[in-house]
């Protein structure tokens, strides 16, 4: 079989390169047999040997039908297509030929030479096509009709034309003009248009937002740390002439190192006499004015203050990467006070107790047996959330005895000043919490124990328990009984 | 003062915030009138300085006036440097500017404390509400919150932003309480809490739109820890950095080298710490987001807190577990594969693909970008296994130090120098 020559219309023509791509392989041309060239470019350049192929036989006229293949295909065809290497094109009907003549799962293996090859084009022609939208730098003339925005840039492939996108819906109410030395785009506000190629004088040398630009370039340039490596890596050279801001940059670097030397020559500076002044400032809260040295005896103002030593409690490490201490929440002088274990997530954030999931089942449970919340005060035994970081959420971690223990003073003073009938504890760190030791809540629960140094206990479990159960029926039984519970507690707490 | 003299101001006086991330925002074009354009995958840097960090917003204050007190800050109240502030329209004007000029890809706000935390809010969003109110501006708004600020501002900044963020300052509570007076540890992590909530509760509701356009809402949130102002050690840093990731869904943390600042504190060390470690720092967070590494495991391969400064943190946790390695390339699941020293998450993902059609060869891998000298002692190839005293022996570590310049500045020898 003759080579089969190929005329694409131009150098990123992919619809006409797949349109031909189908017909070779309906006639089952192989790889080594086309020859493929851009219209007005000069086929000896780059065919070697065969570049005398071309005229030789017409590639089949026939409308060929497509063909399958994998879906990451053509995306990628698409963008390799716009490299400036001259063997693209034959390079992309090696991969198809393969891709539908046995290898249907070749562009998974990035080993192959051929895949490889083509990634790194494709990679190679997204790099470009980011460097544009972002160093390309449009100067302002002020044209007939009002401003006109022009910009120079020398992409290394042929990516205007799919770019030129990109600044029409970033820069649609403008007009504008990218000139490159292969072509042109022009947006005039409503349509887009393509010309030939320019030269870098068709766009004005300067303009006056260029001055405030640069200043604010050598202003944000920390010559404390400079790195021109990391510079360079990021913004090649090639691209520095078509940008105002990097004529300073020569500049900036060579005084950096004294800038940097001087500071730190200086070293402290003795504080500005004028200070800035402290207009209507608050104090911020959770600062304590001063230290409450009398134990108040009106019980809201002892429950504030004892609410204000918990916020300022910083002993505990862990507690440090919580937000904030969950304080109880409710009336004094409630008949019923419930304490759980410790806040959560929800708690931890909102700063309040139970309004989390647990919380939200505690709440539909008070209202079926006819307690009203507000009525009872709630708090826990374990003021900060611990907690057990993964990724990005938290793991509930169950408080240690030594948590436990530690809290112990502001629970038994909190209680006190509330001043229930009834402790309702809900679940094991409460129950260890009111009496000091570990007592199974499964054979103390449903008991009023009575406490040695304050009102008695009622334990049952913690709602949390009733979400872990797995299995539906054992649920519905054990929300029943938590219920029985909650009207065994109240009843006791009238009584 | 002239438009000219604020911007070199207040510039400089931002320039200590290391973000400047433009990614994750809302897909939004300005076909249908305004100006700008933004897309969720990633941002675009639209220069670089010399220090190597990237410029993609116009960072600046509103005003470098401040009644904090804040040691490491060059805007502190006491400070000597000249005070400056923007009008609302001078900085409007100089975004648009830059904008059209395609030099930025939006405006990072934030601002000094004046008169009080809400009144300062206030002055950020309302350049935030001009810009995208008056102007149509579809660019990308980063706007820092300021903590204790009302929930009304708080939910309006986040109308108007793509991104929000409170900087944490510092990894501990007793350095901020010392260097930081006037802020309040709790207060900050509070307020993240609540862009949590609201971040959270505006994305569920995008979920469940019933319109075809839901309301805007800022997507993400980050924060910013000065390393090198205090005493905290890398695991400590570490630690907090896990438990706001953890905690208040941050998409990111920023470490900032504390950066000698003209017009220092008295309490504050003279003596920056090395680049090199924010370096560490970061490579660190890669490895607890990307890479199933816990920040105890990360610890391990550093001594009495501290990363190992000479070689990035995957491979010096290598180095003190040798006897996980070699793993062989073709049968090592993903998760080992992503602790081998010189294998990235993406390498990792084409080397999966990869192996399921050849058996992996040096070359293969070398196709694959691997830098080969790195990977030779951990991995076993099809046709490469290392030698056993390779792995064992006593200078594996001094053949893997990379020779840069930005390495030699970790050195021991040479910190003793400055």
């Amino acid at each position: 079989m003759a080579s089969i020559g190929v005329v694409l219309p131009g150098p990123a023509a992919f619809d006409a390169w797949r349109d031909q791509a189908r017909r070779m392989l309906a006639a089952e041309v192989p790889p080594e047999k086309v020859e493929w060239r851009v219209a007005g470019e000069a086929a000896g350049l780059f065919s070697g040997s065969a570049a005398g192929l071309f005229g030789g036989a017409p590639p089949p006229a026939s409308k060929a039908p497509p063909v399958a293949v994998p879906r990451a295909f053509p995306a990628l065809a698409e963008v390799a297509i716009r490299h400036r290497d001259p063997e693209r094109f034959a390079l992309l009907y090696q991969v198809l030929w393969r891709l539908t003549h046995g290898s249907h799962g070749l562009l998974e293996d990035h080993a192959d030479p051929n895949v490889n090859r083509l990634e790194a084009m494709a990679k190679s022609v997204r790099r470009d096509a980011h460097k544009m939208h972002a160093f390309l730098r449009f100067r302002c003339i002020q044209a007939e009709g009002g401003p006109h925005y022009l910009a120079w840039f020398e992409p290394d492939h042929h990516i205007l034309h799919a770019e030129a996108d990109f600044f029409v819906r970033r820069f649609a109410s403008l007009r504008w003009s990218i000139i490159t030395p292969e072509a042109s785009a022009h947006w005039n506000g409503t349509a887009l248009t393509f010309g030939p190629g320019g030269s870098r004088h068709d766009v004005p040398r300067e303009d006056a937002v260029e001055e405030l630009w640069r200043t604010y370039y050598a202003s944000i340039f920390n010559p404390a740390r400079l790195k021109p490596a990391a510079m360079r890596a990021e913004m090649p050279k090639k691209y520095w002439r078509n940008m105002p801001e990097t004529r300073d940059i020569a500049r900036l670097i060579a005084e950096a190192p004294a800038r940097a030397a001087e500071m730190v020559a200086r070293g402290a500076t003795p504080p500005a006499l004028r200070r800035q002044r402290d207009v209507h400032l608050t104090p911020p809260p959770g600062v304590p004015k001063a230290m409450d040295l009398l134990a108040p005896s009106d019980p809201t103002a002892a429950l504030a203050a004892l609410r204000a030593e918990v916020l300022a409690d910083h002993t505990l490490a862990w507690a440090a990467q919580s937000t904030q201490a969950v304080f109880g929440e409710g009336p004094i002088g409630a008949r019923l006070l419930f304490v759980g274990e410790q806040p959560g997530d929800e708690e931890d954030i909102a700063g309040r107790p139970f309004v989390g999931p647990a919380g939200r089942l505690f709440n539909r449970a008070l209202e079926e047996v006819g307690i009203p919340r507000a009525e009872t005060y709630v708090t826990n035994a374990v003021k900060h959330f611990k907690y057990t970081p993964t990724g990005r959420r938290r793991i509930h971690q169950s408080p240690d005895a030594g948590d436990i223990a530690h809290y112990r003073p502001f629970l038994r003073r909190e209680i006190e000043i509330v001043g229930p009938k009834l402790v309702v504890s809900l679940g094991a760190s409460a129950l260890r919490a009111l009496t000091g030791k570990a007592v199974a809540v499964g054979k103390a629960r449903g008991q009023v124990l009575a406490l040695p140094d304050g009102p008695p206990v009622f334990p049952t479990i913690h709602p949390s328990y009733l979400l872990r159960l797995p299995d539906a029926a054992a649920k519905a039984a054990e929300y029943q009984r938590f219920l029985a519970d909650l009207r065994a507690a109240a009843a006791a707490a009238r009584a | 003062m002239d438009l000219q003299q604020k911007l070199a101001i207040l510039a400089d006086a931002a320039k200590y915030d290391a973000s400047c991330a433009s990614s994750g925002a809302d897909s939004r074009d300005s076909r249908k009138g305004g100006l700008g354009s933004t897309s969720p995958g990633m941002g675009i840097c639209h220069a670089y300085a010399p220090d190597g960090r990237c410029i993609s917003l116009l960072k600046v204050l509103l005003t470098n006036a401040c009644v904090f007190e804040c040691a490491y800050c060059i805007n502190r109240a006491s400070s000597n440097v000249p005070r400056a502030r923007f009008t609302v329209q001078e900085l409007v004007q100089l975004a648009l500017d830059f904008y059209r000029h395609n030099a930025i890809e939006g405006v990072f706000l934030s601002s000094g404390i004046i008169r009080s935390p809400d009144y300062t809010m206030e002055q950020i969003v309302r350049v935030a509400r001009e810009l995208r109110e008056t102007h149509g501006f579809r660019g990308y708004i980063h706007l820092k919150t300021i903590p204790d600020a009302s929930p009304e501002l708080l939910e309006e900044a986040g109308r108007l932003a793509d991104r929000l963020s409170i900087n944490i300052e510092l990894p501990q509570r007793s350095s901020l309480e010392s260097l930081a007076p006037e802020k309040n540890f709790t207060g900050i992590r509070r307020s993240m809490g609540q862009l949590r909530e609201r971040i959270e509760a505006h994305a569920e509701d995008r979920r469940t739109a019933q319109r075809a356009t839901p309301p805007p809402f800022a997507r993400g949130q980050s924060t910013q820890m000065i390393v090198g102002a205090d005493d905290a050690t890398d695991a400590t840093v570490l630690g907090t950095s896990t438990g706001l990731y953890a905690s208040y869904g941050l998409r990111r943390v920023y470490y900032s080298a504390y950066s000698p600042i003209p017009d220092a504190s008295r309490l504050l060390p003279p003596q920056p710490p090395p680049l090199v470690r924010e370096h560490r720092l970061y490579q660190a967070d890669w490895l607890l987001r990307f890479y199933g590494f816990t920040s105890d495991e990360i610890m391990s391969g550093g001594t009495a807190g501290m990363l190992d400064l000479e070689v990035d943190p995957k491979l010096a946790w290598a180095l003190q577990h040798r006897g996980d390695f070699p793993l062989d390339v073709n049968l090592a699941p993903r998760e080992r594969l992503l602790r081998v020293p010189g294998l990235g998450a993406k390498t990792v993902e084409r080397i999966l693909a990869a192996r399921r059609h050849r058996a992996l060869r040096l070359e293969d891998l070398a196709r694959l970008r691997v830098p080969l000298a790195k990977v030779r002692p951990f991995l076993l190839a099809a046709d490469h296994r290392p030698a056993a005293r390779l792995l064992d022996s006593a200078d594996l570590r001094q053949r893997l130090v990379a020779r840069t310049a930005f390495t030699a500045a970790a050195r021991p020898q040479q910190l003793a120098l400055f």
